[in-house]
């Protein structure tokens, strides 16, 4: 069976600098996968390789067995694959209940299908999604008035309404109320359990990413360093060495 | 945003209102037909260029491109129907051998009117496939260019005209007042202009229009075709823009390709003046805005005669440093902190 999404050799350099050097990786269908690594370590350009914001140098990125690394971000989408952003980008003049809206499944619908309303169960499962990250009483707020956590948040309600096969989730508890993080791994979990949502996390609060991923790929200076389940992962020498800077 | 654009009751009445208005006026004001005509006129113009600069964020300085476009065809339409183009200009469309009687002339509207709308689109859809991948400033003198160049081309095509521009056919003595058949037409095309844009602003359409506006590589990430998008709401305008260069063409009567059909000094800048004076980004911001537009000009023109584009230029300072948002998103905006007083109050 092909993996959902695969990446093999991935290279991307800016300049001098190999942001991403001979990446592969393996994410199955109904996974859940952490990314982690020190900060300038490339994995989010590895997330802007995926979802096509800008070409690969080299290398191969395949989703259910299609090469998508000559797509364009629009085309990826399309095809089920969803990402929010380390800093959240949302349509910051209109309300939280509009921003909701025009992202409900719109990849499912045809252009024509822009050219009414919400469907009713689309826009029920926007509201369900706003009262679960707190956001209900912010309806008519402009998204660009919340709080960064807030945003985050809002994000993240975008992508899941959206419905995705594949959602790539850049750093989704930074800046998040702590009480808010347990609840939101568990919405994530139960999204992957009952929504068959396959993820792919960058994150940097190892507890929620040891307890939240099956499966964790560690990046340092754009090459692959390690991967494994995140028991081993955590142990791994190389892998302590990258976050705590022994030579 | 899209919440504010809806129909809502009493938005309903306040347009059933502006409607009766709109019919009874050049019969209460029979000395400012014409005025009040092109104020309908100017209301489409300002709505069209609302619909792509204000809701979806791409500022068009060449929209006066579909404007003359409209104006062209249906004058050719009219005449083409009828007699030879080419000799009619020639003519200086005068004589008495280009005669239109009242069925020849308003055959020549019923076909000229919708071919303009046609036309303009289908240049817009064209156009806008090239045109709408560029963004932000480059948009914006791309089809600055596009307006410019098109007066030029104009004014280069002997068999309209050329330089010495085009008549449209001239009204039979035996239709009666023609002043007020396209008082109604840009009438009927004004309210059908607001209900078509009230109803878009209301889909999901228009939603995607404004996250084009707010974060387009957002909405492309999120799966949105924003490119069809563009383009259609880049030719929706353009149809309506078209359609009322078409009766601004037969309101004014003679064509000159610099100064009417692609005046982008004068109708070019009016229509985003008019979008902003009004509140861009708004369905009443433009409507608002044209009217107070129409006045000021007419006002200026009338008692500061010399000194009325510099009073025009005063006005256009005063918006944008006075009302950055426009009247309507001024007005909504105090209502809006005073909800919020009143909200926090005991």
């Amino acid at each position: 069976m092909t993996a959902m999404l695969e990446l093999v050799g991935v290279s991307k350099s800016f300049g001098g600098i190999r942001a991403n050097d001979q990446v592969s990786l393996k994410v199955e269908q109904g996974a859940i996968v952490g990314l982690i690594g020190p900060n300038g370590s490339g994995k989010t350009t590895l997330f802007n390789a995926i979802a096509g914001a800008h070409p690969i140098d080299s290398g191969s990125i395949r989703f259910k067995g299609e090469e998508i690394s000559t797509l364009l971000a629009g085309d990826i989408a399309r095809k089920g694959i969803i990402r929010t952003f380390q800093q959240p980008r949302l349509y910051r003049e209109m309300s939280v209940a509009a921003n909701m809206l025009v992202s409900t499944a719109i990849r499912r619908s045809s252009f024509a299908g822009l050219f009414g309303r919400a469907p009713p169960d689309a826009a029920a499962r926007g509201a369900e999604l706003l009262e679960f990250v707190g956001l209900a009483a912010k309806q008519d707020t402009l998204a660009g008035d919340l709080s960064f956590g807030q945003q985050k948040l809002l994000e993240l309600a975008m992508a899941l309404v959206n419905d995705p096969e594949l959602l790539l989730l850049d750093e989704p508890t930074a800046g998040i109320n702590p009480v808010l993080i347990d609840s939101l791994i568990d919405r994530l979990k139960a999204a992957n359990k009952e929504r068959g949502l396959t993820l792919l996390v960058i994150e940097h609060n190892m507890p929620v990413i040891m307890g939240l991923a099956e499966h964790i790929y560690c990046l340092a200076h754009g090459k692959l360093l390690a991967d494994g389940p995140p028991q081993t992962v955590r142990r791994d020498a190389k892998v302590l060495d990258a976050y705590l800077g022994a030579a | 945003m899209g919440r504010a654009s809806s129909l809502t009751p009493s938005r309903l009445l306040l347009l059933g209102a502006l409607l009766a208005c709109g019919v009874v006026a050049p019969l209460l004001f029979p000395a400012y037909q014409s005025q009040l005509t092109e104020l309908l006129i100017f209301i489409v113009f300002a709505l069209a260029w609302d619909l792509v600069g204000g809701q979806m964020g791409y500022n068009s300085f060449g929209n006066v491109l579909f404007v003359g476009l409209g104006m062209y065809v249906s004058a050719i339409v009219q005449v083409g129907l009828f007699y030879d183009v080419g000799l009619y200009t020639e003519a200086k469309g005068g004589g008495t051998e280009f005669v239109f009687d009242a069925d020849q002339f308003l055959a020549g509207l019923a076909f000229g009117l919708p071919a303009a709308a046609l036309i303009s689109a289908l240049a817009a859809w064209l156009l806008g496939s090239l045109v709408l991948s560029m963004r932000g400033h480059y948009f914006a003198i791309c089809t600055l260019g596009l307006g410019i160049a098109a007066g030029q081309v104009a004014a280069g095509i002997p068999w309209i005209g050329a330089g010495s521009g085009m008549l449209t056919p001239n009204p039979p003595a035996d239709l009666g007042d023609v002043g007020l058949l396209l008082y109604y037409l840009a009438l009927g095309l004004a309210v059908t202009c607001t209900l078509t844009f009230a109803w878009l602003l209301s889909t999901r359409f228009g939603l995607a229009l404004n996250a084009i506006r707010d974060d387009e590589d957002k909405a492309e990430a999120m799966g949105l075709n924003t490119h069809a998008a563009k383009v259609t709401a880049w030719v929706i305008a353009a149809a309506f823009l078209g359609m009322a260069g078409a009766i601004y063409g037969n309101l004014v009567r003679f064509i000159d390709p610099v100064e009417t059909a692609f005046a982008g000094a004068t109708i070019g800048v009016w229509m985003i003046l008019m979008a902003l004076l009004g509140g861009k980004g708004t369905l009443l911001g433009p409507i608002v805005g044209a009217i107070l537009f129409q006045l000021t000009k007419e006002l200026f023109w009338t008692f500061l005669l010399g000194w009325q584009r510099v009073a025009l230029g005063v006005l256009i300072v005063a918006v944008a440093v006075f009302f950055p948002s426009g009247i309507v998103g001024f007005v909504s905006d105090r209502l809006r902190t005073r909800e919020r007083a009143g909200e926090q109050g005991p």
